[in-house]
């Protein structure tokens, strides 16, 4: 089918796989690099939860603001954060997005509005509650996105953002990606309560979704955006998803069923996409085309991060204050 | 008698007043500053400092909190990246543990490690000290945990035209600042400026010039190093104090240079000896000054023990004139 003639549905489905496929990508070439060490530190990669930061952020603009976790390369990459300064920081290049200050768990691109990602468990929650109350004295009509996992739930900054979201009516649209594992430990070992009774006790909505079907996923996400920006309430959309590496890589995730690890393959928003978008008449060519179009633009990106140049000490020493 | 007009006379003001000037300013000069704190809108603040701001500015620029610090200091860390220019307060210092994240891995972080994108110029204001009989949890001076922290700022007045001077000044900062409140000074008179201005961050003052001895301090004990001093002039002995108003980033060459001039040290703070202001200060003139000593650099803080509560301990609990003179015999008799 040529592809004007496309129906909104598939349209929709394809631009959203495009986000997911090219956060994969990048993700799967991070893992590569992490592994022959030309990115040092730790990593934790979101292969499998590619779909919740694509639908989501379908529907935020570059003044809508998100605050991201330690699991949060796709929530960057879909946000809009440059792919050049993105990997030159995986890298810790002076061209990095930070200057080859922060890595893979402290990216931040306010161009873009993204407020940055966060070491701490929780931690960027109440400032994207912050930028929220920003974006309400503004008064133009732009609202916050704290992601969080399930493993921030037991924080309490956590439980005291959304008690002054709700108080103060701050246009703030709570995400979570649950993907079961709190590091190294079940969900359910560490959260007496859940999400939706939560979110009753501090009178907002809630949601629940499989992120399995990023379409399904990105209709809800849009009324629940459109909502928080109409009426200033914020709400709570949980996000069922499957965390396919471990908490690190490297993690040889002993402490996870091996039945689970079996079934990831059935678990995978991407190639669930894939299949639709094949059923909805899209080609295996022109699929394969866009891939090989975001491995070029990947495989070139990483060659410029490997070859930019390192950060000079006596600058980050001037960077302490502003 | 003066025969000169009140006019003429200098401005008297509290401490608590001449901040709750600085923040009407602040407030009236720029329309990104806000306040947010535990009971500061509706009751004006535990010592009276936010009174009356809520009639003038309004409740979405002067904001009662809830009874949750971390929430608090990260929401404004938030606020502040978004354009704004926050002014917290934690009621009491000691409650500064609660914001612990917000403030030492967040807001001091942000800019270094975000690679400079966005400055955050946040104010938290809290109240340090004790003599109030407020026990171990409502008296503690914890500015040395702060001054260790790359990022943050951490300055601490000893009157009222300081305490003006350098809230307006940590406000117009782009970096977060940490303002520390002598809540034993916050009814303490003193002379104000008829045209008050911000005061640079980072700069001493000479609280009074001598040749004999050098004591460094800030906050509170300022006063009673001037006690003692004057005391002690009636004997001749001619004591320099310098007022350090600023403790990171502290001024170093304004120590030196009176260290250069007496050639003795006293340190002295209500904080915690061990570990603390007076310790960084000793080490550093101890290698920069080496040449300038003619005796030991003395450290005078409070021992290491909690704050006690009982009228009888925290009379003992120091530092004192007792203990000053004390020190100032050491190095001169």
């Amino acid at each position: 089918m040529p592809a004007s003639k496309r129906s909104a549905p598939t349209r929709l489905l394809l631009d959203l796989y495009r986000t997911m496929l090219r956060i994969r990508r990048v993700e799967e070439r991070l893992s590569a690099l992490f592994a022959d060490g030309t990115i040092p530190g730790f990593i934790h990669l979101s292969i499998g939860q590619e779909s919740v930061p694509a639908a989501i952020t379908h529907h935020l603009t570059n003044s809508d603001t998100v605050a991201i976790t330690h699991r949060g390369h796709g929530q960057a990459l879909a946000k809009g954060i440059n792919l050049d300064a993105f990997l030159a920081e995986m890298m810790g290049r002076a061209s990095g997005i930070c200057q080859g200050r922060g890595g893979s768990m402290h990216i931040a691109d306010s161009s873009v509005g993204m407020l940055g990602a966060n070491g701490i468990v929780a931690g960027g929650i109440p400032i994207a509650v912050g930028s929220a109350l920003a974006h309400q004295l503004d008064g133009e009509g732009n609202i916050a996105v704290p992601y969080f996992g399930d493993g921030a739930i037991a924080e309490g900054v956590f439980h005291e953002s959304l008690n002054i979201a709700s108080l103060w009516n701050l246009p703030c649209l709570f995400v979570c990606e649950n993907n079961g594992w709190g590091e190294f430990s079940k969900t359910d070992d560490q959260f007496a309560g859940n999400l939706k009774k939560l979110a009753a006790t501090y009178n907002m909505d809630y949601q629940f979704i499989d992120a399995l079907d990023v379409v399904k996923l990105s209709n809800l996400a849009g009324r629940m955006v459109k909502a928080v920006r109409k009426t200033s309430r914020p709400a709570i959309l949980e996000c069922k998803v499957t965390r396919h590496h471990g908490h690190y890589e490297g993690d040889p995730q002993k402490y996870r069923p091996e039945e689970e690890l079996n079934q990831l393959g059935d678990q995978d928003p991407v190639s669930a996409a894939y299949d639709k978008l094949i059923n909805g008449g899209v080609t295996a060519g022109e699929l394969t085309e866009l891939d090989q179009q975001i491995q070029a633009e990947i495989d070139a990106s990483v060659a410029q991060a490997i070859a930019a140049d390192h950060p000079q000490f006596e600058q980050a020493t001037a960077g302490v204050y502003a | 008698m003066s025969n000169s007009q009140p006019d003429n006379q200098p401005e008297v003001l509290r401490f608590g007043q001449a901040l709750n000037r600085a923040l009407g300013d602040a407030m009236r000069a720029d329309d990104k500053v806000f306040l947010m704190g535990e009971d500061i809108a509706l009751a004006g603040g535990p010592f009276g400092v936010t009174r009356k701001l809520l009639d003038e500015f309004g409740e979405n620029r002067v904001r009662d909190y809830p009874i949750a610090e971390a929430s608090m200091v990260n929401l404004a860390v938030g606020a502040a990246l978004g354009g704004y220019k926050p002014v917290v307060e934690i009621m009491f210092m000691d409650f500064c543990t609660l914001a612990m994240d917000a403030l030492v891995n967040q807001a001091a972080k942000a800019h270094f490690m975000f690679g400079e994108q966005g400055p955050v110029p946040l104010v938290l204001r809290t109240p340090h000290g004790g003599g109030l009989n407020a026990g171990p949890q409502h008296s503690q001076c914890l500015e040395a945990w702060f001054a260790h922290i790359p990022g943050l700022i951490v300055v601490c007045p000893s009157n009222a035209a300081d305490a003006y001077g350098l809230l307006r000044a940590a406000i117009n900062d782009p970096n977060p600042v940490v303002f520390v409140e002598n809540k034993r000074l916050y009814s303490a008179k003193s002379d104000f400026p008829a045209d008050p201005q911000p005061i640079e961050i980072g700069k001493a003052r000479t609280a009074r010039a001598g040749n004999d001895l050098t004591i460094v301090t800030y906050g509170n004990t300022v006063h009673l190093a001037e006690q003692v001093a004057k005391e002690r002039a009636e004997q001749e002995i001619d004591i320099e104090i310098i007022d350090l108003r600023s403790l990171q980033p502290w001024d170093e060459s304004a120590v030196l240079t009176s260290l250069s001039k007496t050639h003795r040290l006293i340190v002295l703070h209500e904080a915690t000896e061990a570990f603390g202001i007076g310790a960084e200060i000793a080490a550093r003139m101890a290698d920069i000054g080496f040449d300038e000593l003619d005796a030991p650099i003395i450290r005078l803080g409070a021992p290491f023990m909690p704050v006690p509560y009982s009228v009888a301990l925290e009379a003992e609990f120091g530092p004192n004139a007792d203990q000053l003179n004390a020190a100032i015999d050491r190095l001169l008799l």
